[in-house]
Parts: C-alpha cells; sequence; structure tokens
C-alpha cells in the first residue's frame, strides 16, 4: 500500500499546462507571442504569472499597462480561488494547454478582487488558513504558532517548497487523540454558475438516472464513501480548505 | 496534472469518521449521499441573520451595534455600508474580523460566516480601519 504521504506529494505537485495569450485588444508595439506555463494547481494566478506579466510588458507601452488579469472563455478568472479550482470549475471539459487571455485594461472590478502584489496573496491566504483552523481547533493551533511560522507556511507556497510547507502544515492537520478528527472540516464548494458556498446541497443519486453531475476535488472524483476526515487531511488544498467543485458530468 | 490517483480502495478506507457538519450533520452528508428531498426546505438558506458589529482602536463606534443582515449579502458589500454608515473618505480602508482572528474573503456571505462562526444566534464581526489582526 501506498504511503499517504505520497497522495500529499501528488497533490501538491498537480501542474496544469497553460498557454498565456495577450487579449487582442491590448495596444502592442509589436505582435505578442504566447506564453507557456506550467500551473501549480495549488497555488494562486497572481502568484506565479510575474513572467507572464514580464513577457507581455515588453511589447507594451507603460502607459497602456493597467492592472493584469485573466480570463478564459469570456469568464475573468477570480485569482483568490486556487489555481486547480479554476480549471475544475471552467475548463475541465477544455484541451491542454488551458488556454488563458491576458488582460492589461479595463479590470472587472464587479467579478475580482484586486491584487497589486503579492502581499495580497499572503493575507489572503493567511486569513484562510486561520479561518480553517477557527472550525479544525478552535484556532488553537494557528493561535499557538509563532510569525516565523505563520511565514514558513506562506514562503513554502510561494517557493513551492513542499518539505518545508508540511513541516509546519502537520502541526494544522492533528487532533487530539481521544477525538476522531477535526471538530469540523473546512471546506467550500463551487457550482459554475454561482460563487463558492458552504452550505450543503443536494445530488441526484446516480442510480437509475444518468449521471448528470460529477464532484472533482484536484482533478478527481473521489469515491463517496471516502471519510471526510481523510479528505481534509490528505486533499485539503495549502489554505486547509477542501475545495470541491460540482461540474455537469460530460456528456460523452 | 493527474487525472487517475486511486483515492480510496479495500486497502485503504478507514473506520468511518462521524462527519461533524457546518451545521447539523445530518444536512452536511447529504452532500455526498442519497438524494433526501425534503432537506432544502429545513435551510434556512433565505431570510436574515443577526450581525453585532464592534469597532477597534480608534476607529468609530456605530451607535447602533446589532443589524440585521441579508444572508446572501457578501462581506464586501457589509463593508462599504459600514465605510458610508461612517462617512470614511473613500480612501479609507475598512477591514472586517471574525472571531477577533481572521479576516474573511469579501466574496463570502454574512449568512455562511452566521453559520460557522454565530454564537448565541448572532454573528459578531470586529471592523478597523487598519489591520488589527494577522
Amino acid at each position: 500500500m501506498a504511503d499517504d504521504k505520497d497522495v500529499l506529494r501528488d497533490v501538491w505537485f498537480g501542474r496544469i499546462p497553460a498557454c498565456f495569450t495577450l487579449n487582442q485588444d491590448e495596444e502592442t508595439e509589436r505582435e505578442a507571442e504566447p506564453y507557456y506555463l506550467l500551473l501549480p494547481r495549488v497555488s494562486y494566478l497572481t502568484l506565479v504569472t510575474d513572467k507572464v506579466k514580464k513577457h507581455f510588458l515588453r511589447v507594451m507601452r507603460a502607459e497602456d499597462v493597467g492592472e493584469m488579469w485573466f480570463e478564459y472563455e469570456g469568464t475573468p478568472l477570480k485569482w483568490h480561488y486556487p489555481i486547480g479550482v479554476l480549471f475544475d470549475l471552467h475548463a475541465s471539459n477544455s484541451i491542454l494547454p488551458w488556454s488563458i487571455t491576458v488582460h492589461f485594461k479595463n479590470f472587472p472590478g464587479q467579478d475580482l478582487l484586486h491584487c497589486m502584489s503579492s502581499s495580497v496573496v499572503e493575507a489572503h491566504f493567511m486569513s484562510s488558513i486561520k479561518e480553517a483552523d477557527a472550525l479544525k481547533h478552535k484556532s488553537q493551533v494557528v493561535n499557538d504558532m509563532q510569525k516565523k511560522d505563520h511565514k514558513q507556511l506562506w514562503m513554502g507556497l510561494q517557493n513551492d517548497k513542499f518539505e518545508q510547507f508540511w513541516a509546519m502544515n502537520r502541526k494544522l492537520m492533528e487532533y487530539p487523540t481521544e477525538e476522531a478528527g477535526f471538530r469540523y472540516i473546512p471546506f467550500r464548494i463551487y457550482q459554475v454558475n454561482g460563487t463558492h458556498t458552504s452550505t450543503p446541497l443536494i445530488l441526484e443519486s446516480s442510480q437509475g438516472t444518468e449521471k448528470r453531475y460529477q464532484v472533482v476535488i484536484h482533478g478527481i472524483e473521489p469515491l463517496m464513501e471516502t471519510p471526510l476526515q481523510w479528505l481534509s487531511e490528505h486533499l485539503s488544498h495549502p489554505d486547509n480548505f477542501l475545495h470541491i467543485c460540482v461540474v455537469p458530468a460530460p456528456s460523452d | 496534472m493527474f487525472t487517475s490517483m486511486l483515492l480510496t480502495g479495500p486497502d485503504r478506507t478507514r473506520p468511518d469518521l462521524p462527519f461533524k457538519g457546518l451545521t447539523d450533520p445530518g444536512l452536511s452528508l447529504n452532500l455526498l449521499s442519497k438524494r433526501t428531498p425534503d432537506v432544502t426546505t429545513k435551510l434556512p438558506l433565505q431570510g436574515q441573520v443577526d450581525v453585532l458589529l464592534k469597532a477597534v482602536g480608534d476607529t468609530p463606534i456605530m451607535k447602533t451595534k446589532k443589524w440585521a443582515v441579508d444572508r446572501s449579502r457578501t462581506v464586501q458589500s457589509l463593508s462599504q455600508f459600514i465605510s458610508r454608515f461612517l462617512k470614511l473618505d473613500a480612501n479609507e480602508q475598512l477591514f472586517i474580523y471574525v472571531n477577533q482572528s481572521f479576516a474573511p474573503s469579501p466574496d463570502q456571505e454574512v449568512g455562511v460566516l452566521f453559520d460557522c462562526f454565530g454564537s448565541d444566534s448572532k454573528l459578531v464581526l470586529h471592523y478597523c480601519k487598519s489591520q488589527a489582526w494577522g
């Protein structure tokens, strides 16, 4: 039997090949070549796209450059959702590489949060960890950590250091031996036609009828009888939430 | 990207752990189990929840502290409401905290925060003009 730690590693190193193309309405001084990148599923778009920005800025004039944002087939991509969630939610049926359009003007403030620096991502990430620990351990674990411990979690994610991150994150995954698991399981559910929610929804039973929805975590469909505690410990994103996508089942 | 990782199998199953749902264990379990048609009617998805707003530091207090807020209202929209109520300048930021520890994402709904972090039938939120926690 494979070690469960292999699962953590597989989740951490999940990658999505992506092709970034400049929106054709942007003013450029010469033609912009597309830019290819392997995106980490557990990271955030604005954290891993410095190179994309640099690449396109080379063909643009500084005065034409506003805040960078991303779009897939008309849908603005929310940077504060993990990359893997964006892909599973909007593009799981698309061919690879995932084709993402890059914009530098007309920022859709109604749909997206602003993100002018990585410190905004850090604040969002650390808040999510604290929110999750409030549910799991009444905040006791995250509050017992020192500032440098919080930094270690963030730096681990930012620099894609699995060992560094998990050396600290495993403390957030512990629970008292007399308990059967966490107090509550932090999860968010995403559906294509709405925002995320933490409230239950009802999936039609697949028995007898055609399956209409898929429940997807990290690009896979976990077996329905998988214990949630195990899912939470192994398939949570680095922010300590289980991000669950409910998407229409492929019709083929 | 991996697409075929085996999550559970006969050799990987754990003894079933009691799932502690965010609201009601029975309700949450329905997410992953069979259809139970009467569940929707029990869910308090509509309506309002009581929110207690408390100022931190030198941020002005609100005379009315307790508000009934639509469950579907987002943190962002609540924050804009407070800013207008306190007549803050447009360039002044407002931070909102739950449990005096974390700042919920602006697109989170108040109703969900109430379900997860409310106590004594109300949700206590702290607001501050500067970063207060974390």
